[in-house]
């Protein structure tokens, strides 16, 4: 297709769908993390998950989209990534479960102890992926014990270093980072909440700055990862750093939507490094050369690969589309205030019919 | 691989398998058909701009929140499940398999999960027909992905435009993949068969509150879309069943022999239907057996001569293909699941035309027998479903896909520890969530409607400040 290597593209495309499958969902669990340390009252938790309430199913199908993509583009790939990590990749999927049903189910019943179960779910269910993803991402740049077609050979041992540790920390923390600076921009400016959240960005983009440094200067030195061809060796790395730095002066000179743009900068950034530093691999084996999984010996044939890339061509845009739509019309703030019921917006209440401005509900 | 309390990596992957595929299969295909209902109804409430029909769907539309939100997480088990169990299967099929697999996120989820929430949260942000089509483009969604899956699945059964290549299963034409005569059968049943599902809990609830004469008018209205979607749904999915069932004699004549109990090709000349069995592997015959004359036949292939083979026949024409191995299913529980599927489907449509009946004399709220019948319906679709998969997964063993790769080849080198820890978390937490589905269900549809600000949306609605976006 247009003189292209297809398999070339195809990890093009899948490093872009993980960028914005972390993009996306990498602010839910940003707030849903935060929001323990944040809201204060029943009123100030239900703004925090407004902020993603229409959004975070859509946001979480980018990654059934990227697993889907590897699984018909790199089959041997798909297999190998995940017997391997099996474990890490068992917990993901428990706590994309936890998440999802204490965002629906968190409001069915008007009951604190049944809120504070669904809170404490959200939370562990927030934390686990957000380490969990980047501690995948480093073992998948650092390679694996694998063997002969794709056998893994090690236990799980051989998944935990420092550095796939530090991978783990640092995407927590951007996580956090990127959450924050969403949360800027989808509650009302005036409430304290918004106070806390922008307090919760600057001291977050401290810590997650020295993650996500310590991180790339370990693969680079210690480990002697990134090692991408041509100029692009330095490129990513350092777009990371500068951006960290854009995000720290956003927030001081209070451009939220600039801070937003930045962390998101910074989460497509070190996505890209970890698919680019990839390349010719797509799963290096740390048992020898011989038994890489690369582009070549893991793709599909071209018809697949054609097949796919014209759905893709196809769809990919109208989603673009419409998820961006929806976006636009749920782009109101989101007030954490009480004085918010007599706007005459929808109010959640079940039993007894009214709870939602209910002051018996909050906590303090 | 060594095993952990005698159970090997391949065991528990299977056992886990089942287990998370049976559970996900709870909540599927009642979100297609209950997306297809709630459409119906918000239609009506657009058409006649009654504000009491309008009121009707958001209550039936916080149902289908409750029950969206499982399908959809238990759903990303499904596919990771594929790699994390399954290398040798992704490996071998993931250049045909994964093709529907992406098609069925681009086309079905993105607009499933974007659209839900647009309808739900859109009201009085977008215009009226935009909520009206948002439902719909659901319920167009949940019916896409239910699509593509079970051409996924259809493969496995009946491998149709491929070629083995470097051991691994190749496309050679999609299009002969997308139009899998079996996998057009199948969707045909399955859709039904979902249609069903969300019919009979419509009509349960609706009954309910007719019975008590709440919002008698609204709560008819229900009922009537139920009960006809109950009767054409339960028509189409006995039909497309009896289809499938000629063709599995054509196609999988072992899984067709194992529905029937049929050690052995019958010596007549015609084909009798075993009424009751008890099948036994060990001896390669049943222990008791009922059968009624010429009905096989007839059932099998439209005439009252014809025969099916018989499971010791297919054996050795197996092992003279295949090698040696053992060809046949396990018969017992695929000869009952098969059976239960087949009686609950009868239920189905009898009590759909009781119910019709009813509909006609004008005594939607005075159901008499009837009442107690339509309140315990609801599970009759979800065990026809349950029974269903079990008969058509079990029946095709040893096979993952059908002639080509054995189950026992799929499976990953998985350290058998990990595979018990994992299956023991997915019973943990599945067993809650189908607990606090179905009290969340029970308790909801109990309590019935309330005025429309008060009917609660199951995500909390955000406070959204008047004006525009500061």
């Amino acid at each position: 297709m247009l003189g292209l290597d297809l398999p070339t593209v195809w990890l093009f495309v899948i490093g872009l769908t993980f960028t914005v499958y972390f993009f996306l969902d990498g602010f839910t669990f940003g707030t849903g993390l935060l929001q323990p340390f944040i809201a204060r009252n029943e009123r100030e938790r239900r703004a925090m998950i407004g902020t993603v309430g229409p959004f975070w199913a859509a946001n979480e199908v980018w990654i059934i989209l990227g697993a889907g993509a590897i699984f018909a583009a790199f089959p041997l790939w798909y297999g190998t990534l995940m017997t391997s990590l099996y474990p890490a990749f068992t917990l993901i999927l428990l706590s994309l479960i936890g998440r999802g049903v204490a965002f629906e189910y968190r409001a069915e019943v008007d009951n604190r102890r049944w809120r504070l179960f669904w809170d404490v779910t959200a939370f562990i269910c927030n934390l686990l992926p957000a380490f969990l993803w980047g501690y995948i991402l480093a073992n998948m740049v650092r390679g694996l014990p694998i063997g002969a077609s794709g056998r893994y050979e090690g236990g799980v041992s051989d998944t935990l270093s420092l550095f796939t540790v530090l991978g783990g920390l640092a995407s927590l923390g951007m996580f956090v980072l990127h959450g924050a600076t969403f949360a800027l921009l989808r509650l009302d400016t005036g409430g304290p909440l918004y106070a806390r959240a922008r307090r919760a960005a600057l001291s977050w983009g401290a810590v997650a700055t020295v993650l996500v440094l310590g991180f790339v200067y370990l693969g680079f030195v210690g480990e002697g990862l990134f090692a991408t061809p041509g100029l692009s060796e330095w490129l990513f790395p350092v777009g990371a750093a500068l951006n960290l730095a854009l995000i720290w002066l956003a927030l001081t000179w209070r451009r939220d939507g600039l801070a937003f743009f930045a962390t998101g900068l910074t989460l497509a950034f070190s996505t890209a490094t970890v698919f680019v530093s990839l390349f010719p691999n797509v799963l290096p084996s740390t048992l020898g050369a011989a038994y890489n999984l690369t582009l070549a010996n893991s793709a599909s044939e071209p018809y697949t690969l054609r097949l796919l890339s014209y759905a893709s061509l196809i769809f990919l845009p109208l989603i673009v589309g419409y998820q961006g739509w929806n976006f636009w019309v749920f782009r109101q703030r989101v007030s954490s205030r009480d004085d918010a019921e007599q706007t005459g917006e929808l109010v959640y209440g079940q039993e007894g019919g009214h709870a939602g401005g209910n002051h018996t509900a909050s906590g303090h | 691989m060594n095993d952990i309390f005698g159970f090997s990596a391949l065991d528990l992957s299977r056992f886990q398998f089942a287990t998370t595929s049976i559970f996900h299969y709870f909540f599927v295909p009642f979100t297609v058909g209950f997306s297809l209902i709630v459409a119906t109804l918000q239609t009506i409430a657009y058409r006649t701009k009654d504000p009491q029909i309008e009121n009707l769907t958001r209550f039936f539309g916080h149902l289908f929140f409750i029950n969206f939100a499982v399908g959809v997480v238990t759903g990303i088990v499904q596919e990771f499940q594929f790699g994390m169990n399954w290398q040798g299967f992704s490996n071998f099929v993931g250049n045909i398999f994964g093709v529907p697999l992406a098609l069925e996120v681009l086309m079905a989820f993105f607009l499933e999960s974007t659209f839900l929430g647009l309808w739900w949260f859109g009201r009085g942000k977008i215009p009226r027909w935009a909520t009206l089509a948002s439902i719909w483009i659901v319920a167009l969604g949940t019916s896409i992905s239910a699509y593509w899956i079970i051409i996924a699945n259809a493969w496995m059964q009946h491998p149709v435009g491929f070629e083995i290549k470097g051991g691994r299963a190749v496309l050679t034409d999609f299009w002969a993949v997308m139009t899998n005569p079996k996998a057009l059968e199948w969707f045909a049943h399955i859709w039904t068969g979902s249609v069903t599902v969300g019919a009979f809990f419509v009509l349960a609830v609706s009954a309910y509150h007719l019975r008590r004469g709440h919002q008698v008018q609204a709560f008819r209205t229900s009922f009537r879309v139920a009960a006809l979607a109950a009767a054409l749904g339960s028509l189409g999915v006995v039909l497309a069943g009896h289809e499938q069932g000629q063709s599995a004699v054509r196609d999988q004549p072992m899984k067709y022999a194992a529905f029937s109990a049929l050690w052995n090709t019958p010596e007549g000349d015609s084909m009798p239907e075993s009424l009751v069995a008890l099948p036994s592997n060990a001896l390669r015959e049943n222990r008791f057996e009922i059968t009624v004359p010429y009905v096989g036949s007839f059932l099998a292939f439209n005439n009252f001569h014809e025969k099916a083979k018989g499971l010791n026949e297919l054996q050795a024409e197996y092992e003279a293909k295949y090698g040696p191995g053992n060809y046949v299913p396990y018969v017992w529980p695929v000869y009952w699941a098969f059976r239960v599927m087949v009686g609950l489907g009868g239920v189905m449509l009898l009590v759909s035309l009781w119910t019709l009946w009813q509909w006609r004399r004008g005594k939607e709220a005075q159901l008499g027998l009837l009442y107690p019948v339509l309140l315990a319906m609801p599970l009759a679709p979800h065990l026809a479903n349950f029974s269903g998969w079990i008969a058509t997964e079990m029946g095709r063993q040893p096979w993952i896909v059908q002639g080509l790769l054995r189950t026992s080849d799929a499976v990953s080198s998985l350290n058998p520890l990990w595979v018990l820890l994992s299956l023991a978390a997915f019973w943990a937490i599945y067993l809650l969530l189908l607990g606090l589905d179905f009290y969340l269900l029970t308790k909801t549809a109990r309590a019935g409607m309330h005025e429309p600000e008060v009917q609660a949306p199951s995500i909390p609605a955000p406070h959204y400040l008047p004006g525009g976006t500061d």
